[in-house]
């Protein structure tokens, strides 16, 4: 087990040397920076010096070296834009994206794996067939669309819930989270409802189809021809048989979405990374780029892990002998 | 004779299918007295498996148990609900099935699984529920038990394997164990091992089975009594000598003739001509006239009837009783 987890984080470290290295290649080596850092009637030597200032006269893998050493003392520049440390502004938008996901794909996973099953236990129920219908809408209908509509209606029309922002925040360590106030869940929970209604279309598809085929087996007739009742086997045989793609899907739904939370982000005024980093490529802020793909990078990373040590722990045929 | 532990009686059991209904259980009859092993013998697709469901009431749409009646020591069991059957299954009759590999659940240990089958049917300490399971498994020879209950499935040979499922059907101290086809999947030597002491277990318990086979050399090593299937229907009935010494159905006979230890050396192992019909469009007579040397024109129109008694035969022109 340990071998596996050291193969792995070494297998990490190159991802993330290649990545940075692709990084570094679409951000920094194509297009020309001077143009965007100097005004463009800045006189020759202005311009020189700035060249130089910014490493930019150096071959290319010099400028790659420096660049990686940076990233590894964990300085990640300042923004342009900001005109703050990189790293400082992306963990003041880090916790409101978190924050807004968790909610998103815990909630659709809490809710959409048990409806799934049940609609895989009773394929043919009048109730099966209404959740199944209801996923078909998660699917097709776009999420700006949704988010519109749930604006419109819970915020315009209705008036129970605020259409934007994140409302009053807790600070620990000195972090701001919504989800310790009231008032942060009535404004979690309009655009956390629209980034989950896909990952529960998912969910529900995904543990409806698991089930119907787990129903089958043997395994299940032997439960059954034990005595064991339904609810036991559903709870205690099918839902473990079918974790591992509900796993996977759960760690793929929860690194995108961090990293691409970006539409509701927008439409809900959530001030979380997402919308930073869709202004920064507008205003060409370079360091934030960097460091958001690199962070983004990260979190898929270490998410893929643990999802893989959870298959270890879900499926005792895939743990690794330790002894041999 | 005493009352019989288990007295099935025109046990019809029916698929609903596009192309009609397969009856793939036609108005089985029979009874079985408490320790008693009963063998039950037919090609594949007779109706074996089946039958043995329709005795759990396990029985899944579209299937249905069209008619007829199935009494445990009196007590009707086709009509109760699920709740009630529970309580029968895996308590009063356990099933063992074809293939181990598929039966256990891979992802939970033996331990695990030996505890859901207890608690079924009233919930024990862990305790008491280990060393419940390590009595069994002993039983059943599995070595050092104690230890194996926090292994999994795939740790265990497939003949352990399947004595793991025996040692879960023995679990609650069943008076019927239906095993169908146990030995099936595995290799002569162990099927031999398996055998012994599933025939030692039913002396030493007084547990009944009902021997479920396609192999009629493996059913007479260790039932009784024989029931001889053929297209959802019992075609002949009798002691196990009986039945080998003098087969009174064509059908029975052709069985027989077909077993490897009944071949002339060096020749061709004999077969039964023709293939098993189909469900769907049976023969109007005897469903076996069209594979029987003996079949006329009666045989083609009119179905047969089972004669009564313990030494049945369903033919319109049975052998003799001192032919073989
Ligand atoms: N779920 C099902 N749906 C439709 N037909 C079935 C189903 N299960 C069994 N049958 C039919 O019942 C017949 C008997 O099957 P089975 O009892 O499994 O045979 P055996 O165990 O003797 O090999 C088969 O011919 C099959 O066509
Ligand atoms: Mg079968």
């Amino acid at each position: 087990m340990l071998g596996f987890i050291i193969q792995r984080l070494l297998q990490s470290v190159v991802v993330m040397l290649v990545i940075s290295l692709l990084v570094f290649l679409g951000v920094y080596a194509i297009g020309n920076p001077i143009d965007v850092l100097i005004s463009p009637d800045a006189t020759q030597q202005i311009r020189e010096q700035t060249i130089r200032a910014y490493g930019l006269d150096q071959p290319l893998w010099k400028q790659y070296w420096d660049f990686l050493r940076r990233l590894l003392s964990g300085d990640f520049g300042r923004s342009f834009v900001y005109n703050m440390p990189v790293l400082q502004l992306i963990f003041s938008r880090l916790p409101a994206t978190l924050e807004l996901t968790l909610v998103a794909v815990i909630g659709a996973t809490l809710l959409g794996v048990p409806l799934g099953m049940y609609a895989g236990y009773k394929p043919d129920s009048a109730i099966s067939k209404g959740i199944m219908a209801f996923s078909v809408l998660g699917f097709s209908v776009p999420t700006f669309w949704i988010g519109l509509v749930l604006i419109f209606t819970f915020a315009v029309q209705l008036g129970w819930l605020p259409a934007g922002n994140r409302g009053e925040t807790i600070s620990v360590f000195g972090v701001e989270w919504s989800f310790l106030t009231l008032d942060g869940w009535k404004h979690l929970l309009l655009p956390a409802l629209n980034l989950s209604l896909f990952k529960f279309a998912m969910m529900v598809r995904l543990a409806r189809a698991g089930a119907r085929e787990t129903m089958l087996t043997d395994t299940v007739r032997f439960a059954r021809a034990s005595g064991e009742s339904e609810w036991t086997i559903l709870r205690r045989h099918v839902l473990r048989l079918i974790a591992i793609p509900l796993v996977t899907v759960f760690g793929l739904e929860l690194s995108s979405t961090l990293a691409f939370a970006v539409v509701t982000e927008t439409i809900f005024s959530w001030p979380g990374i997402g919308k930073l980093i869709i202004d920064s490529i507008q205003t060409l802020d370079r360091p934030v780029m960097v460091a958001y793909l690199m962070l983004v990078a990260f979190l898929f990373i270490v998410i893929n892990l643990i999802v893989d040590l959870s298959y270890a722990a879900l499926d005792p045929r895939l743990r690794i002998r330790r002894t041999a | 004779m005493s009352a019989p532990l288990l007295s099935v009686r025109d046990l019809r059991t029916e698929f609903a299918t596009k192309a009609g209904p397969i009856k793939a259980v036609d108005g089985v009859c029979f009874d079985l007295q408490a320790g008693e092993i009963l063998g039950l013998v037919g090609e594949s697709g007779s109706g074996k498996t089946v039958t043995g469901f329709s005795i759990l009431g396990l029985i899944d749409p579209p299937g249905r148990i069209a008619g007829g009646s199935v009494r445990l020591e009196g007590r009707e069991l086709v009509g109760l609900t699920n709740a009630a059957l529970r309580d029968v299954r895996g308590k009063q009759i356990a099933m063992v099935f074809q293939d181990p590999s598929a039966t256990l659940n891979p992802v939970l240990s033996i331990g695990a699984q030996m505890k859901l089958a207890l608690d079924a049917h009233g919930r024990s300490s862990a305790t008491v529920a280990r060393e419940r399971s390590v009595e069994v498994l002993t039983r059943v020879g599995i070595p050092d038990p104690a230890k194996r209950l926090d292994a999994y499935p795939h740790q265990f040979s497939g003949g352990m394997r399947q004595r793991v499922a025996i040692a879960i059907a023995l679990l609650n101290r069943p008076k019927l164990i239906i095993c169908d086809e146990p030995t099936t999947a595995l290799d002569v030597s162990i099927q031999a091992q398996i055998l012994t002491e599933m025939k030692a277990l039913a002396r030493d318990m007084g547990t009944a089975m009902i021997w479920i086979s396609h192999d009629l050399a493996t059913v007479s090593s260790i039932a009784s009594r024989i029931l001889v299937m053929y297209a959802g229907r019992i075609i002949e009935e009798g002691g196990v000598a009986e039945v080998l010494r003098a087969p009174r159905h064509p059908y029975t006979r052709g069985l027989l003739e077909s077993l490897p230890a009944n071949a002339t050396p060096g020749q061709d192992l004999m077969q039964i001509p023709g293939s098993t019909p189909s469900l769907l469009n049976l023969p109007p007579g005897c469903p076996f006239a069209p594979r029987c040397s003996y079949a006329d024109d009666l045989c083609r129109t009119e179905p047969p009837r089972l004669t009564s008694g313990s030494r049945a035969v369903r033919c319109h022109h049975p052998l003799a009783m001192e032919a073989a």
